[in-house]
């Protein structure tokens, strides 16, 4: 906030200006240094009215015993926010600063009066500026006190922070993005200091990452399947895509490139719009399939050489017209790009560096690179005029270029062109920077670096690697659904899949004999719903074959003189089955209890009915996985994999199946998600997803205990729109006051747990019949 | 029966066809030593097309038969038919083929239920006869007979294979869709269109079988390049003849749709 700066000598106020001051009480020196300008700017903009208010507010604030400070910011940017969204905002803010005071809150008084400039720019309208007050109120008494209890002594901690941020945060993220943003932080950390600290100051991960999702433009998290196809289909090329925020590492743009670990890509793109008549340019898909092309066309065409024979002149010279040299021949394959491609360069202006003392270095090469890219650049300089049609000339002479046939015509042009000045500090920038370009940190290897194994890995190698490292499972991240905002919370939890360990096959081998008599009247049922059956249907007028007993009823009929009946023939109908199930296994502690009148705990009971349903899924030959999971925190589910759809009923998965184990808690949704990722890609008319649980949801990190049941219910509801059935089995006697929350009429309470060997599997067979 | 006009059935005019390898001669050995023969590759790469071209250079009827899931043994063998006099009995397709000496050329044989297929198995060893039970009659093929059947891999799933006992009837020759030159070859000369938008259909094409296994089952078939040019044909432009003939039709996913959308712009810039 700049003010205006007092004059040294004691200021007069002109008489006609007297009864305004009189109305402003409050007796600050300072106060009485600015008064003149402040009521002038004030007389300008307000009604006599507003006026009055003004300095009754101003009058206020001087009240609340913050010192001057709060006064002068006041008076220095209400007359301008009034007159922008109304003169009722004068009072709105006077009184809010009031009532803030009155919390322990006053230090934040200060930070606020200085959002107000901005907030007036961004908001623009008294609705909107009572929106973002209530927003701040809402977080102040939410965040103020509660921490252990003693209301209202503490102070909110993260509110100056938030405060602090605001500027940058408005111009990011809409209103209502804001309010999401700032409740979702109120919510999570309101009774964690540091950590909500962490929030509002946008130190933490999470608060990047929330305030990402309601920033404007195309988000990458968006659009990460649809640029990973771009990249297969249109250029058979496959790569970990990494994100990088341009927000907030500030003294540093970076800047994308890629390397082993994948391309890294700006994790937002705006729309670029045409300032004139507010059409789209370039929509944020396309810049980001620009950078995708750009380096796709480095990984293709380009081959790295060695950096320490060159000048860094000579190689940002090299890196230019290598940059122009994979565009050219990815545009031979996609004309398009070029379009595309120029849309996003900038256009330099010819004699527009003519500054003394200032590097042009970059100029000229944006100059140059931008005539290499458009023939109809226009340029006269005829160093450029030259280098271009020695590129055009090499690019025609042959079909497969390479890195190493531009370096001559790199290393010509910045001889030619070198000037004293090229060295200065002062560098012009403008019309410079091609942003879809990556770094080109892969065209170089440096010999002295000694790292030359490393960097010369050529593109075997590297393919390679990528299988493994994607071979690998690295953890998936699931989303997780917060029922408070009606929104999912990104990238939530962590789910690390592994292979169930095994323990003996003949376990379970013993087991089933145990359930012989069950198996047997099991197998019954099983031959009933064995896929052979053809189903005859009679009295078909078009049918497969003749019904020869209709016929003949018929043929008589008609002869005999009477209408016959046309329907004689009948046709088949093929009973299939084409079913792919999977179980879902809750593997949480509680498993590990014995149930009252059982000799055997839940696990035992769970491992003998697993076993039964697992046996006659095998008969019917329906395709069928099993997968068990725990979870101790969000930052660690577990999903272990005891059987997958190609796996037959074997010992392999009978081994596993014996070593099951109980252990942590129970966090539902991101299993359920899991398993349905795998189901989902099945190939099959009906998806059947069972999960056998002993209780509900729940985890060591979360309080709310309605927040995994809502989650669990969003999860189940996922999968019914992606085709998907889910059946919940639970062995909890109380599970009736909260099932049908998750799993709406889709479940069965097994009351008497005794029975689940023999129940599970009856009861998939009538899901299933 | 005997008064059947087998001259319905022969191809008369040469059909176009271009060859990818040898399958010509290969074909030709195969029918020389009356073989059973199976065609295997993608949808609209040009198996029914080489068919019908080898029928006509053999000079031989052809009957085709477009197999589905709701065709039974009787559809393909005949079934007795009603009419003044009481029952009559008709031949169905493979049998007139079989007494006629026509190639028989079951398309999509996987389409057809397996109790559906076994009926060709007395026809495809060395019996070479067809039973016609409900008749009572045992048709010994005319010695001119030949059944191909086509059969495309891509459908991975268990219901859609075929039995080894049926399998290991036939001698096999897979096909695929065109290199490139060949296609836009194949294109240009179908339909007249110039050999560089011929080239860019076939480019397109690449692009979409790039995702096969990625979000698509088949890729763009020969058969929709070769419907997107008789578009253009028809003045629609490059861009919109493209989007309707080639991206419409394979897919609902809306990310695969961008994505070819883009690949016609780029292309057809
Ligand atoms: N080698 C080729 N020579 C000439 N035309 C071809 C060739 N390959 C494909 N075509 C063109 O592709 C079209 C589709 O080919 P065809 O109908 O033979 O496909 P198919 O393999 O039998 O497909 P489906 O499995 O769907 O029946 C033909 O009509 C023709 O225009
Ligand atoms: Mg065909």
């Amino acid at each position: 906030m700049t003010l205006s700066t007092p004059t040294p000598e004691e200021k007069t106020l002109p008489s006609e200006l007297q009864p305004f001051r009189e109305q402003l009480k409050c007796s600050f020196e300072m106060i009485d240094e600015v008064f003149e300008d402040c009521i002038l700017d004030a007389q300008r903009r307000l009604s006599d009215e507003g006026i009055k208010a003004y300095l009754k507010g101003a009058s206020l604030i001087c009240m609340i015993g913050r010192g001057v400070e709060p006064v002068l910011q006041y008076m220095e940017v209400i007359p301008e926010l009034a007159q922008k969204v109304g003169e009722e905002v004068i009072t709105l803010i006077s009184d809010g600063v009031w009532e803030a005071s009155r919390t322990p809150n006053g230090v934040s008084i200060p930070p606020f009066m200085a959002t107000l400039g901005e907030a007036g720019r961004r908001l623009g309208s008294l609705e909107h500026i009572q929106h973002y007050l209530e927003i701040l109120f809402d977080m102040m008494e939410r965040t103020t006190g509660s921490i252990h209890g003693h209301h209202t002594t503490e102070p909110s901690p993260g509110l100056p922070d938030l405060l602090n941020q605001m500027p940058y945060l408005l111009s990011q993220v809409s209103l209502e993005g804001l309010k999401n943003w700032v409740d979702y932080g109120v919510r999570n950390y309101g009774d964690h200091p540091e950590r909500q600290r962490d929030f509002f100051s946008l130190q933490s991960a999470d608060s990047r990452a929330m305030l990402q999702r309601e920033r404007h433009g195309t988000l990458f998290a968006d659009n990460e399947r649809n640029l990973g196809i771009y990249l297969q289909a249109l250029w058979q090329d496959k790569d970990y895509l990494v994100p990088y925020s341009t927000g907030f590492d500030e003294l540093r743009q970076p800047v994308p490139y890629y390397d082993k670990l994948g391309m890294r890509i700006p994790d937002v793109y705006d729309d670029i719009i045409d300032n004139n008549n507010g059409n789209m340019l370039v929509s944020g898909i396309d810049r980001y399939r620009a950078v995708l092309a750009h380096m796709v066309a480095h990984r293709r065409w380009s081959s790295p050489i060695i950096a320490d024979n060159f000048s860094p002149f000579q190689r940002i010279t090299i890196e230019t017209l290598e940059d122009a040299r994979v565009e050219y021949l990815a545009i031979q394959e996609y004309p398009g790009l070029k379009k595309l491609w120029l849309s996003l360069h900038p256009v330099p202006i010819e004699g527009e560096c003519n500054q003394e003392g200032v590097s042009c270095i970059r100029h000229r090469l944006a100059m140059l690179s931008y005539a290499l890219l458009n023939e109809n650049h226009g340029y006269q300089n005829k160093d450029i005029l030259q280098t271009v049609s020695e590129f055009k000339a090499l690019m025609q002479s042959k079909e497969n270029t390479e890195t190493k046939d531009i370096v001559n015509i790199a290393l010509g042009y910045i001889t030619r062109t070198r000037r004293q000045e090229d060295q200065a500090a002062k560098i012009f920038f403008d019309n410079t920077t091609v942003d879809y370009r990556d770094d080109n940190r892969r065209l170089w290897v440096f010999i002295e670096d000694g790292d030359e194994e490393e960097q010369f890995d050529d593109h075997e190698n590297k393919k390679a690697d990528e299988e493994e490292e994607i071979q690998a499972l690295p953890p998936r991240h699931y989303p997780e659904w917060d029922y408070n905002t009606k929104s999912y919370r990104p990238d939530w939890v962590s789910l690390y899949e592994s292979l169930h360990p095994s323990g003996n096959p003949a376990d379970i081998d013993k087991l089933l004999e145990k359930h012989a008599a069950l198996a047997k009247r099991l197998k019954q049922i099983l031959d009933m719903l064995k896929p052979q059956n053809y189903v005859r249907i009679r009295y078909q007028e078009e049918g497969s074959e003749l019904d020869l007993d209709v016929a003949i009823r018929s043929l008589i009929d008609y002869k005999s003189g009477s209408q016959p009946d046309p329907r004689i023939n009948m046709s088949h109908k093929h009973d299939g089955r084409d079913i792919a199930v999977t179980l879902l296994l809750d593997l949480s502690a509680s498993l590990d209890d014995i149930p009252a009148g059982s000799s055997q705990s839940l696990l035992e009971l769970s491992q003998e009915a697993v076993s039964l349903l697992a046996w006659a899924i095998d008969k019917l030959g329906d395709k069928f996985s099993i997968g068990g999971f725990f979870s101790n925190t969000r930052h660690d589910v577990k999903y272990l994999h005891m059987k997958g759809f190609s796996e037959r009923w074997d010992d392999d998965v009978k081994a596993r199946i014996a070593k099951m184990e109980a252990g942590f808690s129970t966090r539902m949704g991101a299993a359920i998600r899991h398993a349905g990722h795998y189901l989902g890609k099945q190939k099959a008319d009906k998806k059947l997803l069972l999960i056998l649980t002993d209780g509900e949801p729940a985890d060591i990190d979360v309080n709310d205990s309605k927040l995994l049941l809502k989650d669990a219910h969003k999860a189940t509801a996922e999968q019914d729109s992606n085709g998907i059935y889910t059946h919940c089995i639970s062995l909890d006697p109380k599970a009736d006051e909260y099932v049908s929350d998750i799993f709406g009429s889709h479940y069965t309470v097994i009351d008497n747990v005794n029975r689940l060997p023999e129940k599970l599997p009856q009861l998939f067979l009538a899901l299933t019949k | 029966m005997s008064e059947l006009d087998i001259e319905q059935y022969k191809v008369t005019s040469e059909p176009y066809y271009e060859p990818q390898d040898n399958e010509v001669t290969w074909y030709q050995a195969a029918y020389n030593a009356r073989l059973p023969v199976m065609v295997k590759g993608p949808t609209g790469c040009g198996k029914s097309r080489f068919i019908e071209h080898m029928a006509h250079k053999l000079d031989k009827p052809l009957i085709t038969v477009a197999c589905n899931e709701d065709m039974t043994a009787s559809d393909l063998v005949g079934r007795f038919l009603l009419d003044a006099n009481g029952t009559r009995w008709l031949d169905g397709p493979l049998t007139v083929a079989a007494r006629i000496g026509a190639i028989c050329y079951l398309d999509e044989v996987v389409e057809a239920r397996q109790d559906t297929t076994v009926v060709i198995h007395p026809l495809t060893d060395h019996r070479r006869t067809l039973p016609l039970d409900k008749k009572g009659e045992v048709v010994t093929a005319h010695p001119d007979f030949q059944l191909v059947i086509s059969y495309n891999p891509g459908y991975q799933s268990l219901m859609k294979e075929l039995k080894q006992s049926t399998k290991q009837r036939f001698v096999a020759m897979d096909f695929d869709y065109a290199p490139a030159k060949v296609e836009a070859s194949i294109i240009a000369r179908e339909t007249g269109v110039d050999a560089d938008t011929a080239k860019k259909l076939v480019k397109i094409g690449g692009v979409a079988r790039n995702l096969k296994g990625h979000g698509l089952d088949e890729g763009i078939s020969t058969r929709l390049l070769v419907y997107a040019a008789h578009l253009m044909n028809q003045g629609i432009s490059p861009t919109d003849a493209c989007k309707m003939a080639l991206v419409r039709p394979i897919t609902d996913d809306a990310d695969i749709r961008q994505t070819l959308d883009h690949a016609i712009d780029s292309v057809f810039a």
